[in-house]
């Protein structure tokens, strides 16, 4: 038995072994560092290798899949099928009505059907919409199984690179990372009521607070470039940015202490958050709750307190949608007239995807996921602020800022309330392509009686519900 | 876990669809992926209320008819098949069936059988209300092969 025990011998020396060095590493690279504010430059090598590495697997699955004389299947970011752009309503029917009459005012035809029926099924197949609220498909592999549809294609070298690839991620990079998270987090909880006990000063708060952020930081292994800093955020206004994950709080604030506005949630989430108001100022609330109101109250106070002077805010939209496109801004953040400093978050998808889809798994599946993946990347833009212009309302200076943060991150800016994930569509909008479709008719008829219906039967008649 | 790769589409079946309706190999595959995106049960099917949740669709004046056109007489559930049968009278005419003499059993996307899908919409019980000669003199100018196609990137 003797040849047995050699191999579990060397094993247990090896852990002895790898546990000392592990603490030192850690210590070494991950906890000083980010304590004091330094860091080593490693991580544009680790991304560079990374993707190399993620080309040349795409590369050997393109091959294999050409030997066996079939497509790979490739994510076109396009989409599937060609939608006319911009054509509305008007025009279409003009364009069918000229096919069909000579006369130049529209009536209603029987094949003004296939307009809202095409629409319809172009709908089916490619929408803007439900497309957002799941992850992002990649255009090539990045070594995950999990953003992988072309498993028949994987050669036996793929196949170890992949093993290989999970043995690092679960069996390196995800205990570096737990670790560091479970000592970062412990640390911030004590420190930030420790200090909560002293009378409020801004400086050690912001420092507790600055620590905790770049340790979380550090646990995700998140390599964030900010553009723009002249633009950064002064005090007495307020931060929005574009939301994705429940992390966008930490990425903005590892670069400046703010002071934070968002749901409450329940479990260890909600244990830090409280730790978070015992050292400085945040406003955390239910999500059924107005939340406007609260906003507006707090600035109201934060008025005459004078430490929340050097704090600013940050608000985010509502649920959390993938990062390709920006949806509804929540008004409350844009009716207090205070100036406005817009912040856009864009993820690079090739080495994690930080997208949360909740109805899949929860808040620790979540971080199981991101923290073995092989790294969050993301820029941050600073925009120049903004302020409320004469005359226009919260709605429309709402979307003036989201057209900006949708410009610079290079995101789709869409008219749709994130909410949609969750709830259906209100009545209200089925009805005013009604009433569009009714105002196009009636054009002709506007010096006539408005109530009268057309001869071939108002299409609102017929569709009844 | 992630993957919706878990429920592949055989080959077998992919053949079968591709005969039925006309479409290629890569758009098969894609619609599938569409369709079990829209799957949130991941069942297998499509209901109603999966449908409804597109919010353009459910603000279409004609949302509903469309929807329930997927839906087999009686029936509350689609299927992949059902999905793509009727997602093929949207396919475009190929330059190359157009002059074909009609085979034993007319293509789904035929410019009769999309007219027939565009007569199903106002015939709500399904009993040939509107008279079928009437309908195809005011659709006879009309250019129903193009009005009536989606087009496909791939």
């Amino acid at each position: 038995m003797a040849w047995f025990m050699l191999p579990v011998d060397l094993l247990f020396r090896y852990l002895g072994l790898h546990i000392n060095v592990w603490l030192t590493l850690l210590f070494g690279f991950l906890f000083l560092p980010h304590i004091l504010g330094v860091s080593f430059g490693i991580h544009q090598y680790y991304t560079r290798t990374l993707l190399s590495i993620f080309k040349w697997a795409t590369l050997q699955m393109e091959l294999s899949a050409k030997e066996k004389n079939q497509q790979l299947y490739k994510h076109y970011t396009r989409g599937i099928i060609a939608k006319t752009p911009g054509s509305t309503l008007q025009q279409e029917f003009e364009d069918l009505q000229q096919s069909t009459l000579l006369s130049l005012e529209p009536r209603f035809e029987l094949s003004d059907v296939f307009f809202f029926c095409r629409k319809a099924l172009e709908s089916i197949v490619d929408d803007d919409v439900t497309k957002c609220f799941s992850a992002q498909e990649l255009e090539s592999w990045n070594l995950l199984k999990r953003s992988n549809r072309n498993f028949r294609y994987l050669s036996l070298k793929l196949l170890a690179l992949w093993v290989l690839g999970v043995l690092i991620r679960y069996g390196v990079l995800l205990p570096f990372r737990v670790t560091v998270a479970v000592t970062g987090i412990s640390l911030f909880i004590v420190l930030s009521t420790m200090v909560g006990f002293l009378p409020k000063t801004n400086y050690l708060s912001d420092k507790v607070h600055w620590m905790g952020y770049r340790l979380c930081v550090g646990s995700l292994t998140g390599i964030i470039t900010y553009h723009n800093r002249e633009n950064k955020p002064k005090n007495d206004g307020i931060c929005v940015a574009n939301h994705t994950t429940p992390i966008d709080g930490i990425i903005l604030a590892n670069d400046l202490c703010y002071s934070l506005v968002g749901q409450l949630h329940g479990g260890l989430l909600g244990m830090i958050q409280r730790a978070m108001v015992t050292s400085s100022s945040h406003i955390w609330f239910e999500r059924a709750e107005v939340k406007d109101r609260h906003l507006v109250c707090f600035k109201r106070e934060g008025m005459r307190n004078t430490f929340l002077t050097n704090l600013q805010i940050i608000s985010f939209t509502g649920s959390c949608v993938n990062n390709t496109s920006v949806m509804m801004f929540r008004k409350g953040s844009f009716e207090i007239g205070c100036t406005i400093y817009p912040a856009a978050i864009k993820y690079d998808p090739h080495f994690g995807d930080a997208f949360w889809d909740s109805s899949k798994f929860g808040l620790v599946g979540y971080l199981v996921r991101m923290m073995s993946s092989w790294a969050i990347v993301c820029s941050v833009w600073y925009l120049p602020p903004m302020r409320r212009k004469e005359g226009e309302d919260a709605v429309q200076f709402a979307n003036r800022v989201k057209a900006a943060i949708a410009a610079q991150a290079g995101l789709v800016d869409l008219i749709w309330d994130a909410g949609l994930k969750r709830t259906k569509v209100k009545d209200a909008f089925k009805e005013e392509e009604q009433q569009l479709y009714s105002k196009i008719l009636m054009g002709g008829h506007e010096d006539q009686n408005r109530c009268k219906h057309t001869e071939g039967g108002c299409p609102e008649g017929d569709k009844d519900k | 876990m992630g993957s919706r790769a878990s429920t592949l589409l055989r080959e077998e079946e992919i053949e079968e669809i591709k005969k039925e309706t006309g479409f290629s190999h890569s758009q098969i595959t894609r619609l599938y992926s569409r369709f079990t995106s829209l799957d949130k049960g991941e069942n297998g099917t499509l209901s109603r209320e999966d449908f409804q949740r597109i919010p353009e669709l459910a603000i279409n004046p004609l949302g509903d008819r469309i929807i329930n056109a997927f839906f087999p007489e009686g029936e509350d559930q689609v299927n992949f098949k059902g999905f793509m049968r009727t997602l093929a009278h949207f396919r475009p005419i190929e330059d190359n069936e157009k002059n074909k003499n009609l085979p034993a059993s007319e293509p789904l996307n035929s410019r009769t059988n999309k007219l027939l899908f565009a007569f199903r919409l106002y015939d709500l019980d399904r009993d040939n209300k509107i008279s079928r000669d009437e309908l195809l003199q005011v659709l006879e100018k009309v250019d129903v092969e193009q009005k009536m196609s989606i087009r496909f990137l791939h």
